[in-house]
């Protein structure tokens, strides 16, 4: 009833929610109902362009909770997005089996080209799915959890933290360019075949991924807002806003930062093993600050603080870049620079923010 | 022997010892100087057209030994395949390729023979034995070249091969020898060649002076020396320990050097961030930028001024600190004035400039990766001994960065700019009361931290490729240098990069360069923890929060 309760108070939400509905049953729909030749037919490349955005608005909400209720201006949440992504990658390489360039049962083929004679100990238990599914979630939760108890301990704030986080994944992805790491150095992990025994390729997959993006994403969303609601929400915005009057009110700084923060991360790491199957590649790109950077631009578009604004700026801009690498790649970047500047200096508040920007004006 | 020589002696106690060793020694007789005499060179020349290279290398020898005026510029011509003979006479000749032309020019008489092919000329054909052979003996006859580095690289090439019959030649030649270098190096060999061949107060004599040397070769020698009593045998292993401990010294040196210089980069860049970020707390992603269009800026002086390489960069300094310190003035009064008191979005909105300058320079310069070219004067390196050697371009980008270092805290401390620049980055508010212009301060301190920025592009332009993604490479890291420092203290900013620096080159040998890179980024986030304001934090009344 609670739930209804926060659902029913939230109106964008519910209409987010509700045409996220309808997408997810007008997609499979008109992919796999409607012949090939019919105007109305979706190429099964869009269904997984469509599901690529979902995992990307998935992203770009777990990075709206740590920004815009938190205060934490993080340059690296795109680590945990692939490390959640490289969890996938593992379980799917797994998948590949005698089917490889090399034909070995067990170990990977990057691995056989390395002249490794067995697989490293972090390799174990990938062959489960279930395993691979729960170290998504581990996996980035441990590391934001290990990086938030040391910082937030430390009351490491503002841009030092920001710069910090950009260390953590410009050194992640360091690390992972390394071919001794054991996760396939420079080229990733790559050449998935099939999932839970069903073919990557074969458009039903398709569109069970992009349902499961969907659904991910709803109920992250649902999960999100029901944080934000609570009063755990509320105390981390009067953290975002007086970090020091919330301490000596006696909230317990830290840990409300740090809970946030891990389940912002878990969030991520979600998103990221949707990301690797559609996809059909993972690697050390993705720990890019870069990716980081531009990820933070999409909430900052859509409206930070406000959690739909952010799927909302997650699929306008991606789609925008989809549409501008094609048409005209040269302008792509000036086109994002100017909208970074644009934004912060005349859209604090973003798009969904326009509606009350009006309002207060007249 | 020349009272000069004597005065070298006795200043160094070994030499003399081993000046009276050599008296004492009876000379051997293969390779002296011996009584011209020309049937017997006459016969060599003719040995040499030969197939036998045995009986070639017994031929140049007797010619190395009889050293006519002929004996260099042919073994020179036979090191580099330019020596033939015609076939009707066997007569030898020298070639000279021009374009399409063939000119033969006799080593001896006769007439100069110009064809477009090598018809009726035969190679004098050199293996690596006979090649080797060659370089020995041009070492030896260049003993007595004028020019001392020839001198010493003959020695050099003795070094690597010595033989007991060149001993008593270069006896003689370190007696006259006035270069302290090449003595050295004469001692060196001389003393290579007593621990093989010596007698043992010989021998005792020689390892005391190769524990003097840093040489290799003086390495090799005493590993493989066979010592014939234990206590000739415990001196030899000390002083290869001796030699072994002196080379690791430098090596250590030499480490610390190229740490001082990546650290100097890294200060360089870190120092234009550090003032803005220390005085308006802006976070500047397009710094990186700001440093790329310094680089371009020198590619660009180099290009208007092709023929004056060595001056460009001098030009190049000036240009690129007010190229660079201009666009930055421009960007403080269009984007980051209607920002102040948020960091946070200064950060997102400057990393949209920085995307911009980029790609602009890609329209502009093409994607493509230019090449700044190193000036005359800056190419080569100071060789401080065998194993030490300081290159100039690092030696330079140190002092440059010193210099920059040096101003910059003139600016900061004499002047009425500076002043101003410290009194509101310790309290905007109280400042602005006083009478300080903030905005007029803001922006000169932003143009100057891109200045400074640009000067540093000009550094890293001699070092690396000019390209639209360089700033990028660097931004991160001279993000951790400011962080580490400590935020506006430009001491801390030297300190923090020039530790980072060597940290890194430390960490290099034996983690691989990737590996010390994660390591120092773990570290600087673990230091940060301990000390959330870095080395040297700000002091002021300004409170947090």
């Amino acid at each position: 009833m609670l739930l209804m309760k926060i659902i029913r108070s939230d109106k964008p939400g519910t209409w987010l929610l509700a045409i996220l509905l309808v997408v997810s049953i007008v997609v499979p729909v008109l992919n796999l109902l409607v012949p090939e030749n019919s105007a109305f037919h979706l190429s099964t490349y869009t269904v997984t362009l469509l599901g690529k955005y979902l995992t990307y608005a998935l992203l770009a909400l777990s990075a709206d909770l740590v920004w815009g209720y938190l205060g934490i201006l993080t340059l690296g949440h795109a680590a945990f997005f692939a490390l959640g992504g490289y969890a996938m990658g593992m379980y799917l390489m797994r998948q590949i089996g005698e089917r490889g360039v090399y034909g070995d049962p067990v170990l990977p083929d990057f691995m056989v080209f390395l002249n490794w004679q067995e697989l490293p100990w972090f390799w174990y238990g990938f062959d489960q799915f279930w395993f691979a599914a729960l170290m998504v979630m581990v996996v980035p939760g441990i590391l934001a959890y290990v990086f938030g108890y040391l910082t937030f301990r430390s009351r490491v704030t503002g841009v030092y933290l920001s710069i910090i986080t950009q260390a953590m994944t410009y050194a992640l992805m360091l690390a992972f360019f390394r071919n001794e790491m054991g996760f396939g150095g420079n080229n990733g992990l790559t050449d998935f075949k099939d999932i839970l025994g069903f073919d990557l390729r074969a458009d039903s997959t398709r569109i069970a991924l992009f349902l499961a993006s969907a659904a991910a994403l709803a109920i992250g969303y649902v999960l999100s807002r029901i944080i934000v609601s609570s009063r755990l929400g509320l105390a981390s915005v009067a953290i975002r806003d007086a970090e020091s009057r919330s301490r000596f009110c006696g909230y317990r700084v830290e840990n409300i930062k740090l809970w946030v923060f891990v389940f912002s991360a878990i969030m991520a790491g979600v998103a990221g093993a949707l990301y690797v199957p559609q996809v059909g590649i993972i690697n050390p790109g993705e720990f890019s600050p870069l990716n980081s950077i531009e990820l933070l631009i999409w909430v900052a578009i859509g409206g930070r603080g406000t959690l739909y604004g952010a799927i909302i700026g997650a699929i306008l801009v991606n789609y925008a870049k989809t549409y501008f690498t094609a048409a005209m790649p040269e302008v792509w970047l000036y086109a994002l620079g100017a909208l970074f500047i644009l934004v912060t200096l005349y859209l604090p508040k973003g798009i969904v923010g326009l509606r009350s920007m009006r309002r207060e004006k007249t | 022997m020349s009272p000069f020589s004597i005065a070298a002696l006795v200043r160094k106690p070994i030499s003399l010892l081993l000046f009276l060793c050599m008296i004492s020694v009876p000379a051997p007789q293969v390779l002296a100087e011996e009584i011209p005499d020309n049937d017997l060179l006459d016969d060599a020349w003719k040995t040499l057209p030969s197939k036998n290279y045995n009986n070639k290398a017994k031929a140049l020898e007797t010619i190395a030994r009889q050293n006519p005026p002929q004996a260099l510029p042919v073994m020179k011509a036979m090191l580099e395949g330019q020596l033939y003979y015609s076939k009707h006479d066997k007569a030898l000749y020298f070639l000279q390729e021009t374009g399409d032309n063939y000119t033969f020019s006799p080593v001896f008489s006769g007439e100069q023979i110009s064809q477009e092919n090598r018809r009726g000329f035969k190679k004098v054909k050199v293996n690596n034995r006979l090649r080797s052979t060659i370089r020995q003996l041009l070492a030896v006859m260049q003993l007595k070249h004028k020019d001392a580095d020839i001198r010493l690289a003959a020695v050099q090439e003795l070094l690597k091969k010595p033989e007991i019959s060149a001993s008593h030649l270069i006896k003689k030649a370190v007696e006259s020898e006035t270069d302290s270098r090449v003595t050295t190096a004469m001692q060196t060999l001389l003393a290579v060649i007593q621990l093989e061949k010596g007698d043992e107060t010989e021998q005792r004599s020689a390892i005391k002076t190769l524990s003097q040397s840093l040489n290799s070769s003086a390495m090799n020698a005493l590993r493989d020396y066979q010592a014939p009593t234990e206590t000739l045998k415990n001196a030899a292993q000390s002083a290869i320990k001796k030699i072994d401990d002196k080379r690791d010294l430098y090596a250590k040196a030499e480490t610390i050097f190229f740490g001082l210089s990546l650290g100097s980069v890294l200060a360089l860049s870190a120092i234009g961030l550090a003032i803005t970020f220390g005085v308006m707390g802006v976070i500047n992603m397009a710094h990186g930028e700001l440093m790329m269009i310094g680089a371009y800026t020198t590619y660009v002086v180099q290009l208007l001024m092709p023929n004056n390489i060595g001056a460009s960069i001098l030009v190049a300094i000036p240009a690129a600190f007010i190229v660079a310190g201009l666009v930055g003035i421009a960007i403080e009064r269009s984007v980051i004035r209607h920002l102040y008191g948020r960091p946070l979005e200064t950060l997102l909105a400057t990393f949209g400039v920085s995307l911009v300058l980029q790609q602009t320079v890609r329209t502009i310069f093409s994607p493509l990766n230019r090449s700044v070219e190193t000036p005359q004067w800056m190419s080569g390196a100071w060789q401080i001994n065998e194993v030490l050697a300081l290159t100039w371009n690092r030696l330079y980008i140190i002092l440059f960065c010193l210099a920059v270092f040096a101003a910059l805290i003139m600016v900061m401390k004499k002047t009425t700019l500076g002043l101003q620049v410290r009194a509101v980055s310790q309290n905007r508010n109280m400042a602005r009361a006083m009478g300080v212009r903030s905005t007029w301060v803001d922006a000169l301190t932003f143009g100057l931290g891109s200045g400074i920025a640009g000067l540093a592009g000009v550094a890293l332009s001699l070092l690396t490729n000019v390209g639209p993604n360089l700033g990028q490479a660097y931004i991160i890291d001279s993000f951790m240098v400011v962080v580490f420092g400590g935020v506006g203290n430009l001491w801390g900013t030297l300190v923090a990069g020039m530790s980072l620096g060597v940290i890194n080159k430390l960490l290099e040998p034996w983690a691989g360069a990737v590996l010390a890179k994660i390591l120092v980024l773990i570290f600087i986030i673990l230091f940060i923890q301990k000390r959330p304001k870095g080395l040297f934090p700000q002091r002021g009344r300004a409170a947090e929060d």
